[in-house]
């Protein structure tokens, strides 16, 4: 357990997966009252993620076993306008958006927080793969996972002092393997289940491409090189990210070409060599922070499992230290000072 | 914590009486009613004594009653039934439950708007049968299981028999049982469907009437029981209980009525009174059933509400779940015209035979305290 010890009536956001399951009952161990909450978020068709039936069964029976109360809290309208609308937008303006992170920021950590706070809830417990560190002066701060590999911080990092204040991370401190032990200690069914992975409402059979066909109108694009000829094409212009090599009709043999811009009202995907895909500086907007903003020498992550390089934050823009492959607009920027979690940011186009 | 049961329109207590019936069946009786031998017999006499509880229930002749594992596919065998039999078409209100509407949707079957109250739309139904040819199957529930408002089966029956003759009219009266006289108010109906756990049976027993020369196809096949329309080997101790429970709702209905409509009354008045910005669902002046308090309160989500109900020892509902357990948004409400809004902050309290003067004092006791406390954290919140 991290953070100072507080015991109390605890809401654990239980997803029927193995992590969730022991994080309640580490808490119950712990001393906690606690109550199992799983969200029914994305009401259409899904073959993964937090929403399937059988998800919520699981949860349901590993709180059964553990003796804890089991809730079911439908935000999919919630979902529907504060997640599904705005991936389907950025995706519309070209972004390459993270879904789990807004539903984590608006979802998660924001209606379910609010909705556990009003029932008399002070600690939310998830089990995500993070810690929450109290620091000297009393501030909280994401940090790293004990397991690095599993290492979730990136998709936590814009919660503020409010939230981490409410915020309890049990298996912060556990890998996954110890994890999977406890659960299978405790005989707990989801022991072995396996993680769960993509998006929860774009299924592995039809894809992005069919989602998106299906709430947007998806604009056929030129492809052009740095100097405006015209070398290749694509169906959809919304579908492209920036730093992609394949799927624009390229001609072979030559150097290998990337995607190092998408223009969605151009209709337009201009492409470079790995030269042009570098780059020093990355704009960026929508920050959020830990415990105010913060400039000067950080570390920065640009996805989920990437690499942490170092750079210069000042003024909206990532300085790098040293040259870099473009971050798609759209994804998510996340500052460290060391393994804690300063804040973070969305990449914008340059 | 004394608890309030206040959720008997998703399921009854059993009353002593139906466990006490039921219980040698499960044990010392082993016989299979398709049997031959004097052990089988008893139990052929068991569930036929049970038909003819049931058939006085509904009015109806003992050879008309289907006995099924429960309302659902009671329900599921009239509209795929009657469509199987006749290649024809089914019709539906927008209120009934889903075990109406789901195969009316599979089978291409037509779905008619409610009035405000949520009483199918006569006018539009005639519309309906007079645009489109070969409507076979018009079902329209007697009770519905949110609100508890009753439609009229002779003024629907009324308009099949103008619009088109050979429409059966089927009735979902699952939640009409326990208080109303289905041999009055479903008198028009060739089709009525019905399940024990709602009037103090047991669960996974229900029944089908379908009186004579109504055209129906079986569902189930195989060995032919229940007069070739429902096969598989009838469920005895449950039947048994549901023909006991029958029994016991004839004898004592029109006392429960009274006595339960006082206690519902007091119960609604006291929570419109209670909390501010609340009323009643289902407009005044709509014929209802005695047993339901619907009511919205503005400003609060009903998934919160019942998370604190819960925890003040008052089991209730809103709305319908769905497989999961979570709350769905009301289809019921929306063909009355409920906004969303309002739809979002619904409470379904629901009482049966056994509901007391301390359960609707448990209840108001605690749901204006819980209302209060979802509006104050909102004001809290928005105030920061």
């Amino acid at each position: 357990m991290t953070g100072q010890p507080v015991y109390g009536p605890v809401m654990v956001a239980m997803s029927g997966g193995v992590d969730s399951s022991v994080a309640a009952a580490l808490l119950l161990e712990a001393g906690h009252e606690v109550v199992g909450v799983t969200l029914r978020l994305w009401g259409g068709e899904s073959d993964s993620g937090c929403c399937a039936v059988s998800d919520v069964d699981d949860a349901r029976r590993v709180a059964d076993a553990l003796g804890i109360d089991h809730h079911v809290f439908n935000l999919g309208d919630h979902f529907d306008s504060l997640v599904v609308g705005p991936y389907v937008a950025d995706h519309a303006a070209g972004r390459t958006p993270n879904p789990c992170i807004e539903c984590n920021r608006h979802v998660k950590f924001g209606r379910l927080l609010d909705r556990a706070r009003a029932l008399g809830f002070g600690l939310l417990a998830t089990g995500h793969h993070a810690r929450v560190v109290v620091r000297p002066d009393g501030t909280r701060r994401i940090a790293r996972a004990a397991d690095a590999a599993k290492d979730q911080s990136y998709v936590l990092h814009m919660l503020d002092q409010d939230q981490l204040a409410s915020l309890l991370l049990p298996i912060g401190d556990l890998t996954k393997d110890e994890v999977r032990q406890r659960a299978a200690d405790l005989g707990l069914r989801t022991a072995d289940k396996p993680d769960s992975q993509d998006v929860c409402f774009i299924t592995r059979e039809h894809g992005r491409e069919d989602f998106l066909r299906r709430s947007l109108t998806l604009t056929p694009g030129r492809v052009v090189d740095g100097s405006g000829a015209e070398v290749g094409s694509v169906a959809a212009v919304e579908l492209v990210t920036v730093g992609q090599r394949r799927g624009m009709a390229l001609a072979g043999g030559a150097a290998p070409r990337f995607a190092v811009d998408v223009d969605v009202a151009g209709a337009t995907v201009t492409v470079g060599s790995i030269d042009d895909l570098m780059v020093d500086a990355t704009p960026l907007e929508a920050f959020s922070w830990a415990d105010g903003p913060v400039v000067g020498r950080v570390l920065v992550q640009t996805s989920a499992h990437g690499s942490c390089d170092p750079a210069v934050l000042d003024d909206g823009v990532v300085l790098w230290a040293e040259p870099r492959p473009r971050v798609a607009p759209g994804q998510s920027v996340v500052f460290y000072d060391g393994d804690q979690v300063l804040g973070g940011s969305i990449a914008r186009r340059a | 914590m004394e608890g309030a049961y206040l959720d008997h329109a998703a399921s009854t207590p059993a009353r002593p009486e139906v466990v006490e019936a039921m219980l040698p069946w499960l044990a010392d009786h082993p016989g299979n009613p398709s049997g031959s031998h004097a052990v089988a017999r008893a139990a052929r006499r068991a569930i036929d004594d049970a038909r003819d509880l049931v058939a006085a229930l509904v009015g109806a002749g003992p050879g008309d009653v289907v006995f099924t594992s429960g309302g659902t596919e009671a329900d599921n065998l009239a509209v795929d039934g009657v469509v199987r039999a006749t290649g024809g078409l089914p019709a539906c209100s927008a209120v009934e439950h889903p075990a109406v509407l789901a195969p009316v949707a599979d089978a291409g079957g037509i779905v008619v708007p409610t009035d405000a109250g949520g009483r199918i739309d006569l006018g539009a139904l005639a519309e309906v049968l007079s645009a489109v040819d070969g409507i076979r199957l018009v079902s329209v529930m007697a009770a519905n299981n949110e609100t508890g408002v009753c439609n009229d089966l002779d003024a629907v029956a009324a308009v099949l028999a103008e619009g088109a003759h050979e429409a059966v009219l089927h009735t979902d009266a699952v939640q009409a049982v326990a208080w109303i006289d289905l041999t009055v108010a479903c008198r028009a109906a060739g089709l009525v469907s019905l399940t024990g756990h709602k009037f103090g049976g047991p669960k996974g027993a229900g029944a089908l009437v379908v009186r004579s020369g109504v055209p129906l196809a079986p569902v189930l096949r195989g060995g032919g029981q229940e007069r070739e329309r429902r096969s598989g080997t009838q469920n005895v101790p449950a039947i048994v209980g549901l023909g006991e429970a029958a029994r016991l709702v004839v004898a004592d209905r029109d006392a429960t009525v009274t006595r339960v409509g006082a206690l519902r009354d007091r119960l609604e008045a006291g929570l419109l009174a209670g909390v501010p910005d609340s009323r009643r669902t289902v407009p005044y002046g709509t014929q209802r059933t005695p047993a339901i308090a619907h009511v919205c309160f503005d400003g609060i989500e009903s998934e919160a509400l019942l998370f604190l109900l819960e925890r003040d020892g008052v089991s209730a509902s809103a709305g319908a779940s769905c497989a999961s357990g979570a709350q769905e948004p009301s289809h019921v409400l929306a063909a009355m015209g409920v906004d969303r809004a309002s739809a979002v902050g619904s409470l379904r309290l629901s009482l049966g035979h056994g509901s007391c003067d301390g359960d609707v004092d448990h209840a108001l006791a605690v749901i204006p305290a819980a209302v209060a406390r979802l509006r104050e954290h909102d004001r809290a919140v928005g105030s920061r």
